[in-house]
This record gives structure tokens, C-alpha cells and sequence, in this order.
């Protein structure tokens, strides 16, 4: 029975993990931006159209005109000008401060990378017509420039200052929400907790060391500098370049696939577009999430069939235990066996009732179980509390149950046999 | 006709090559609202023919009919149900089931012939009132005296009304007194019409009974007080006054 409960409380509480991790890996996946987004980027020219490299135009904002004016199957086209790849210096009264990316976008990005503004306003077509010097940023830059709620002890909202990339100064006019995952708040929230208990202690380094940063999609996400398009182009690009030469090539284009169902029509569509404004050069390409989901997938399934095993293993043990149980109790009961036979039990009542006296204990200790996978997962969360929190989901609770149910029936048939074949006068004579 | 007829009924067994003939031939009848006793040393095979008589064993050979049903050919099920319906059982050590109460003990039968609930109480309750015990119903059976255990298995053993009831030295594991007690039970349910088998190796007790067969290696040896030719199986005396001892 001990093996039941720790099977059951070991599948219920692994299943709950695992559903955590899952949720976790969702959360980032929907920070990057959701499942149906596509981004369009640039390619080598394949082999048999290497003499026309020279003449490949890249990705420019005429591809994504056409694309919204000849694929229906795309419902948002995000065009997006970096300024540099990453790392650009943000700056402002001394103070300077590492974006993870400062870009020229179209209001369509909101849609594209899920963002909010939560102060002030987004561009309109009049920055974007006159290349307005204004920006939007997310809370990150803002902690950096300005301080943290944490650290100034009230939320400062920068609308209308200016901060300056290079030498061009630049308008804030809204900020983004603040985006954190499951994780990131509960340490926050620990952090807090800790400064209470022992105030005056030593100021907490908010956020996270260089390394770490580039690999969490909340930082990159809270750490944009987002302007117009065109101001992009016309005071970033259009004005320098290495070479002296401006560059109008676009960083990204990113789509979004009206219906997920029609992912590869939509694709075609846009390849076929594409194709026509870039004169038949096939010089780029489409990346979908799909292989990043297909890897989060199988790692998921690995979990599942480690977690799978040790539960059954476990059950299987509970299972043996559970025989045992039946059998020494059987053992113990010869006699009272032989009494119901000669009362009138028949072979089949006898072995019925061993059989659910055995789905019995074996569900009693699934029920203990459960209520132990319940105090396990407890113990997890306060082992480690800025993980991503385990969740404790219906099917395994009754998968685990039907399961224990199924071994109650199996470690009982045995014994029921055994008590079932019993000759009634042996059993009556059983010292 | 008799209730219960053996003819020739043999019962062997085989102990490590040796063939030991427990039953040896046995002819009987038994009729309705008889109070017999089965008498004999021990492994005399007394025990071995209430066992056949019980439906609990079945002869090696044979021919057995209890209220007109061939018992030597049943399955081990029709056993099972004949067992439940028509035999009633007492045993020496009571084997009361004692994770049950008293009233759930005398109910026992009944579940196993899938009498309704309702029912089954109200059965158990009126076997119990036979023996004067329906108010320790809710007590277990460790809880009340030998006798009162006694008692109670003679009411599980009447709670499905058998037609004939088997009591296996149903004093043997009692003080003198509270075995007088529980065969004046027996005394007044043979006054009530009741068929009654009792086994004893205790001469007294048989003395009580209205009938005696005597049992030696596995056959019938003599009726002490019928005094019939011992070809003559059939007995047919009326009920004698018990003899003081």
C-alpha cells in the first residue's frame, strides 16, 4: 500500500511539475510573440541563382506593401528597421542604460509581439509621415535610466523626457506594460518578503547578470526602444552607414498567419508575393516557431515517459505489496472463509469479495496518495519558490486512480483464487 | 420420503499411498423433524459423514438425495446454493466472523443468497428472538459469553430456515451448564418441527436425543436405543424421553 501512495502521489506531483514547466515554456512562447508568427528573413540566393546575388534586393518595405496588399492569408505584417543588432547605448543626463534591441516598427507590432502600452500613447501616422523623434519604451529601459519601482519606492512613468541614442535626441511618448514570468514575480515577491524580514539589509542587484539576460524573453521583451519606421531610416539610416552608403534593407519582416491550420497556404501566398517583388530571387525565407514548439514538444514527452515509469514502477511495487497484504490476511482468515462457504458463499462471492477488498486498500492508499502528492507539491514550491510554481491537474489524479484501481484488481486476483479454490472443510479445519 | 437418503455412500482418502475408508458404506435416512445424534470415537468418520450429510464434502461414491435433489453429482455451486438454502450449520469453535456484529454475523447467509437488506435485518432479528438475543445484537462477538456466541451461531444457522440443521459438537467448547442451555436451544427447536443433526463423541449427550447412530470405522454400528436389526437402516421410532445421566 506504501507503494500505492508513493506511486500516486509521485505521478500526481511530477504531472504537476511538468504541467508548471509547460505552462513556463508557454508563457516565454507567447512572449516571443504566439505560435502563428512567421518572420521572413534574409537567405542566400540558392546555387542556380548565384549570378543573380548581386542584383538580390533584400528585404525592403515595397515586400511588405505588397504583401499586404496581395496575401490574404496574413492577417498582420510587422516590418521592423534595427538600429543595431544588440546592445545599442541608451543614454540620458549621464546615465546610460543596454537595450535589447532599438527598432523602427509600424503600429502593427503591437499586435505582432504582443505588447501594451500601459502610459501614454503608441505612434500615429503623422510620427511616422514626418519621422517624428519620439519613442516608446519598454519598463526596462526606464528601471535603468530612471530607477526601478523597487528601487525608488514609487512607479516613475518618463512620458515626455528625452533620452538619446547617438546623438539623436528622442521624445518618449508611452511605455509598455511590465512584463514578468511566473518565476520572475514569485522572486520578486520573495525579495520583498526577505527586505521585511530583515530591513536595512543588503540592497538586492534587481534583474540579472549579462549572461542570462539575452536568454530570457521577458528581459529582451521589457528592454525595447521602439520609433517609427521611418525615423529610423530617415535619421539613423539614411544619414550613416560604415560605407557611407544608406542601407533601406529591412531587419525583419514578421507575419502573422491568419489561421494556424492554413499555415503552409499562407506561407505559399506570401513566398508567391514575395517572389514577384524581388524579381524571381529567392533570397529569403520563412522561420516559423514550429521547430522551437516541436523541441519544447519532445522534451515534454521525455518528461512524461520518465515520470510514467517511475509511477508505474512504484505502482508496481504497491501492487506486490498490496498481494502480500491480501494474502497474509487471506492466510489469517482460512477459517472464516470456510465459515462463509459452509453458510452458502460460493466460489465466485468469495473471490469477489477478496477482489474488492483489494480495490479497496488499493484505493485507499491512492486517496492517501493524492492527499500526499498534494503536501509534496507544497513541499516543492516552498523548497524552491522561484521556480515555476507546479500545477496539480485533474486527468493524472484520475489517471492515477484507475491505475490503482487496475493494480487492486491485479494483485487481488491471486489471493481471490487462492481463497476462491479453498475446499470448505480444509478451511473450517485451518489451525 | 425421507429428507435426506445416503446409499452406500463411501468416502476415501489417500494419505502418502495408504487409502483410509472414512466412510465405509453408509446407508441412512433421515426424516423430517428428526433429532439425531451421530456418535463414535474420534476418526470413527462421524465427522466425515456430517461433512456429506452438509453438503460440504461430496462422497467418493454414492448416492445422496437431500429433499429430493441429487447431491452426489452437484457442482461444487449447487453445493454452494444447497448449502444456503436448505442446510443450516453449528460448529464447535462458534467461527463467528469477528469484524461483524452479532446481527451482521446472523445476516451472513442471507447476503450470500442476495436477500435484500430490509429483509435480511428483519430475518436476523427474528433468528436472533429465537435464541433470546436480540438485544445484544450490536455487540461483536467477542464482546458476549461462549454460550451467548453459541447462540448466535445457532441463529445465523436458522436465519435462512433450513430444512435441516448440523451442529458439530456444538458443546464441546462450553462449561457443563451453558452446554445443558444450548441443547435445550436444540431440544426446543426439535419441539418447534426442526430437523437436527447433532455430532458428539459425548455418550450424554447423545443419551438426549430421540434417535442415535453410532458411527464406527466408517460405519453405521448400531442404533443404541431403536434396538432394530442393524441391517435396517430406516429408523422410525418415536421420540424417546431423554435418559438422566
Amino acid at each position: 500500500m506504501f507503494g500505492i501512495v508513493l506511486g500516486v502521489s509521485s505521478l500526481v506531483a511530477m504531472a504537476a511539475v511538468i504541467t508548471g514547466m509547460e505552462k513556463g515554456m508557454k508563457e516565454s512562447m507567447i512572449a516571443m510573440g504566439g505560435l502563428d508568427k512567421v518572420r521572413i528573413d534574409d537567405e542566400d540566393v540558392p546555387l542556380w541563382q548565384d549570378h543573380l546575388k548581386d542584383q538580390s534586393p533584400g528585404r525592403l518595405v515595397k515586400d511588405v506593401h505588397a504583401l499586404q496588399a496581395s496575401a490574404p492569408l496574413i492577417r498582420t505584417i510587422s516590418p521592423e528597421m534595427r538600429l543595431d543588432w544588440r546592445g545599442t547605448r541608451v543614454t540620458r543626463q549621464g546615465k546610460s542604460a543596454s537595450s535589447s534591441e532599438v527598432v523602427g516598427v509600424w503600429p502593427t507590432v503591437l499586435e505582432m509581439n504582443l505588447y501594451e502600452v500601459a502610459h501614454g500613447r503608441f505612434f500615429c501616422d503623422l510620427d511616422e509621415e514626418f519621422a517624428n523623434s519620439v519613442c516608446v519604451i519598454g519598463t526596462g529601459i526606464r528601471d535603468q535610466l530612471f530607477g526601478s519601482p523597487e528601487e525608488r519606492g514609487e512607479e516613475i512613468i518618463p512620458l515626455g523626457e528625452i533620452i538619446q541614442i547617438g546623438s539623436q535626441p528622442l521624445t518618449i511618448v508611452g511605455m509598455f506594460k511590465h512584463y514578468e514570468s511566473e518565476q520572475e514575480r514569485k522572486l520578486k515577491e520573495l525579495a520583498k518578503k526577505n527586505a521585511q524580514e530583515k530591513p536595512g539589509g543588503v540592497k538586492r542587484e534587481r534583474g540579472w547578470s549579462g549572461a542570462k539576460k539575452w536568454g530570457d524573453a521577458f528581459w529582451r521583451k521589457n528592454n525595447v526602444i521602439y520609433m517609427p519606421l521611418n525615423t529610423v531610416w530617415v535619421k539613423f539610416r539614411a544619414a550613416s552607414n560604415e560605407d557611407g552608403t544608406p542601407d533601406p534593407r529591412l531587419t525583419d519582416i514578421d507575419i502573422k498567419i491568419a489561421n494556424l491550420d492554413l499555415l503552409e497556404p499562407a506561407l505559399q501566398q506570401a513566398r508567391n508575393v514575395m517572389l514577384v517583388s524581388h524579381n524571381g530571387i529567392n533570397d529569403f525565407e520563412f522561420d516559423t516557431q514550429e521547430n522551437q514548439i516541436n523541441d519544447i514538444r519532445t522534451r515534454i514527452r521525455n518528461m512524461r515517459i520518465s515520470q510514467g515509469v517511475i509511477a508505474g514502477l512504484s505502482l508496481l511495487v504497491g501492487g506486490i505489496g498490496i498481494m502480500n497484504i491480501m494474502l497474509a490476511s487471506i492466510n489469517e482468515r482460512i477459517r472464516e472463509i470456510g465459515t462463509c462457504k459452509a453458510v452458502g458463499a460460493s466460489s465466485e462471492a468469495i473471490f469477489m469479495q477478496i477482489i474488492v477488498e483489494s480495490i479497496a486498500v488499493a484505493m485507499l492508499g491512492a486517496v492517501v496518495g493524492l492527499a500526499f502528492s498534494f503536501v509534496l507539491v507544497e513541499l516543492i514550491e516552498i523548497a524552491s519558490p522561484a521556480q515555476n510554481s507546479p500545477i496539480i491537474t485533474k486527468s493524472p489524479m484520475i489517471l492515477a486512480m484507475v491505475f490503482s484501481a487496475f493494480v487492486g484488481v491485479v494483485a487481488g486476483l491471486f489471493p481471490a483464487f487462492k481463497a476462491a479454490g479453498l475446499h470448505p472443510i480444509q478451511a473450517l479445519r485451518y489451525e | 420420503m425421507a429428507l435426506v437418503e445416503l446409499r452406500n455412500i463411501r468416502k476415501t482418502y489417500h494419505l502418502g499411498g495408504e487409502v483410509i475408508h472414512a466412510l465405509d458404506g453408509v446407508n441412512l435416512d433421515v426424516d423430517q423433524g428428526d433429532f439425531t445424534s451421530i456418535i463414535g470415537p474420534s476418526g470413527s468418520g462421524k465427522s466425515t459423514l456430517m461433512h456429506i450429510l452438509g453438503c460440504l464434502d461430496t462422497p467418493s461414491s454414492g448416492s445422496m438425495k437431500l429433499d429430493g435433489m441429487d447431491i452426489h453429482t452437484a457442482s461444487t455451486r449447487q453445493l454452494a446454493k444447497i448449502r444456503g438454502e436448505k442446510i443450516g450449520f453449528v460448529f464447535q469453535f462458534f467461527n463467528l466472523l469477528p469484524k461483524l456484529n452479532v446481527a451482521q454475523n446472523v445476516e451472513l447467509p442471507l447476503i450470500y443468497q442476495g436477500t435484500p437488506g430490509r429483509e435480511r435485518s428483519k430475518r436476523a432479528m427474528l433468528a436472533l428472538d429465537m435464541v433470546g438475543l436480540q438485544d445484544r445484537a450490536k455487540h461483536r462477538p467477542s464482546q458476549l459469553s461462549g454460550g451467548q456466541q453459541q447462540r448466535v451461531a445457532i441463529a445465523r444457522a436458522l436465519v435462512n430456515d433450513p430444512r435441516i440443521l448440523f451442529a458439530d459438537e456444538p458443546t464441546g467448547n462450553l462449561d457443563s451448564h451453558t452446554g445443558e442451555l444450548i441443547l435445550e436451544t436444540f431440544c426446543k427447536l426439535h419441539e418447534e418441527g426442526r430437523t437436527i443433526m447433532l455430532v458428539t463423541h459425548d455418550p450424554e449427550i447423545a443419551a438426549l436425543t430421540p434417535k442415535k447412530i453410532e458411527i464406527r470405522d466408517g460405519k453405521i454400528a448400531q442404533d443404541v436405543d431403536a434396538k432394530l436389526s442393524g441391517k435396517q437402516t430406516r429408523f422410525q421410532f418415536k421420540r424417546t424421553t431423554p435418559s438422566s445421566s
